[in-house]
């Protein structure tokens, strides 16, 4: 049995998702010679150190009574510099401004050779080369399948299932709130208004919007696509962005009477990054509905792959994280 | 093959039958017909333009019977129009002069507005228009889309084009 001591960085939704896979997952990890075990749990008030593995579901229940796991006043940083383990499981929120956290937790963690997996996109779309260097200048293992479609894999497997396929261009949607908004307004015939507050009561938007109804959060996984999968080294910048505010009923239901939808659609080649509503035709393998995220992989030799799945969810988000886990460790 | 064809019609009932009836005698596929009733010709006709799905051997005899029953064969040619997109524009699409967004394309030559709808919800309120492009040629249709382009951008339109176009 191998023992990998980690850390999750982070335990807001995605964290705790993470916790909570890891739990209903030992066994499964267990049987192919895995024993995880997380040594620290840090959310924004401290953390909850052991060095012989805490309890997660008191921390789970903890976190969801109070508020915080937190017992010792440390942060992020400070756990990776200080207590002893292989793999930071990094989860803290998205900054695109600055990185936030996160970017810190990275760069303490290749400094102190560790492993990281994230679902973080922030310090991706700021940092994507000195990161890489970074971690391999370390030695370190760096996967980040959970930062772009959540459970729906496209990273690993654009790079590792399809590797040897030179790739032309990736397209999808890989917003949920977008899409979700976009699916209801044509279903409800309702203005885009009333959907976005519909989705903000429901959870599935955030009480501010801008980062996906602008686009930017397409924009900033298509970089990580472009840098991870294209060999590009892309920021925020280098996308030309529209978003979904403008569309209106009318015009998704004139659309819809000529046999199409109207799709927030991200498109990532090595000539161009690119987000924008498009129309798809209605039988087309992206017009995927509700919440659902697509990505249609364009391969020289296997043509055209299209993968969908739920593109948002702490379980969901978790699946990549795992896959992430067993991918570095599961073979050694 | 597609070819277009431009008739004349005389302005009496039954002149449409007598047009049609040869078509469906040679299983000619009727794509388009255009019948335009307001443009009378000098000799008091009705033009009308056809495109048409037929065997390239049956296009003489079409003609040959079209004459026969006495309707005017002006022009037949292969249909020029190869290419066709469907476009949404969302904006203020009325007030900043639809027409001339028309004319842009239309004066082109190459390519043509040949369908719009529109939707003008309330006054204050964008409105959405879907128009289609006929063009000759892809790269037509390509040079075509980028002067609704330009022409989106100065008006404040949001354009938005069919996922399998270069945007």
């Amino acid at each position: 049995m191998k023992t990998v001591r980690c850390s999750i960085l982070g335990f807001g939704a995605i964290g705790q998702g993470v916790a909570e896979v890891l739990l209903m997952k030992k066994e499964y990890l267990e049987s192919i010679g895995l024993e995880v075990l997380v040594v620290a749990v840090v959310d924004s008030k401290g953390a909850t150190v052991n060095p012989e593995g805490v309890d997660l579901a008191d921390c789970l229940a903890r976190k969801r009574t109070g508020g915080t796991v937190a017992i010792d006043k440390l942060t992020g940083v400070e756990v990776i510099r200080s207590v002893d383990h292989e793999l930071v499981i990094e989860t803290t929120p998205t900054n695109i401004v600055t990185g936030g956290a996160g970017l810190q937790n990275m760069i303490a963690a290749f400094e102190t050779g560790k492993d990281v997996i994230t679902s973080n996109k922030g310090p991706l779309t700021l940092k994507y080369r000195e990161l890489m260097e970074a971690a391999k200048a370390a030695g370190s293992n760096f996967r980040f399948e959970a930062t772009v479609g959540g459970s729906m894999p496209i990273i690993n497997l654009a790079n590792e299932v399809l590797a040897g396929n030179k790739l032309r261009s990736i397209k999808g949607i890989l917003n949920g709130t977008c899409n979700y908004i976009l699916t209801r307004m044509l279903e409800e015939r309702a203005s885009y208004k009333d959907i976005l507050a519909e989705s903000m009561e429901l959870g599935i938007a955030e009480t501010d919007p801008t980062y996906d109804v602008e686009g930017i959060d397409t924009a900033c996984k298509l970089v990580i696509l472009a840098n991870s999968i294209f060999g590009l080294d892309a920021t925020y910048r280098d996308v030309e962005v529209t978003g979904i505010t403008k569309i209106t009923p009318e015009a998704l239901e004139m659309a819809y009477e000529r046999g199409h939808v109207i799709k927030l659609i991200g498109e990532v080649s090595r000539e161009r990054i690119h987000v924008a509503p498009r129309l798809v035709p209605i039988n087309h393998p992206l017009a995927v509905k509700g919440t659902l995220n697509v990505a249609s992989i364009d391969t020289e030799l296997a043509g055209e792959i299209t993968v969908t799945g739920k593109g948002a969810g702490p379980i969901e988000t978790a699946s990549a994280v795992l896959s992430d886990l067993v991918a570095i460790y599961g073979n050694r | 093959m597609r070819v277009s064809m431009d008739i004349e019609l005389k302005d009496v009932p039954g002149q449409m039958l007598l047009a049609l009836q040869p078509l469906s005698e040679f299983k000619a596929n009727l794509i388009t017909v255009l019948h335009h009733h307001q443009k009378r010709t000098p000799r008091k006709t009705v033009p009308v333009q056809l495109v048409l799905e037929i065997k390239p051997e049956n296009i003489g005899a079409i003609k040959a019977k079209l004459e026969e029953n006495g309707i005017k064969v002006v022009r037949v040619g292969e249909h020029r129009f190869r290419e066709s997109i469907n476009v949404v524009l969302i904006g203020h699409v009325v007030h900043t002069g639809i027409q001339d967004t028309i004319d842009e394309i239309d004066k082109t030559g190459f390519a043509e507005v040949v369908d719009i709808s529109l939707s003008m919800p309330g006054i204050n309120l964008l409105s959405s228009a879907l128009i289609r492009i006929d063009a000759v040629g892809k790269e037509d249709l390509q040079k075509a889309l980028d002067i609704l382009k330009k022409v989106s951008v100065k008006k404040d339109l949001l354009m938005v084009l069919p996922i399998d176009i270069h945007a």
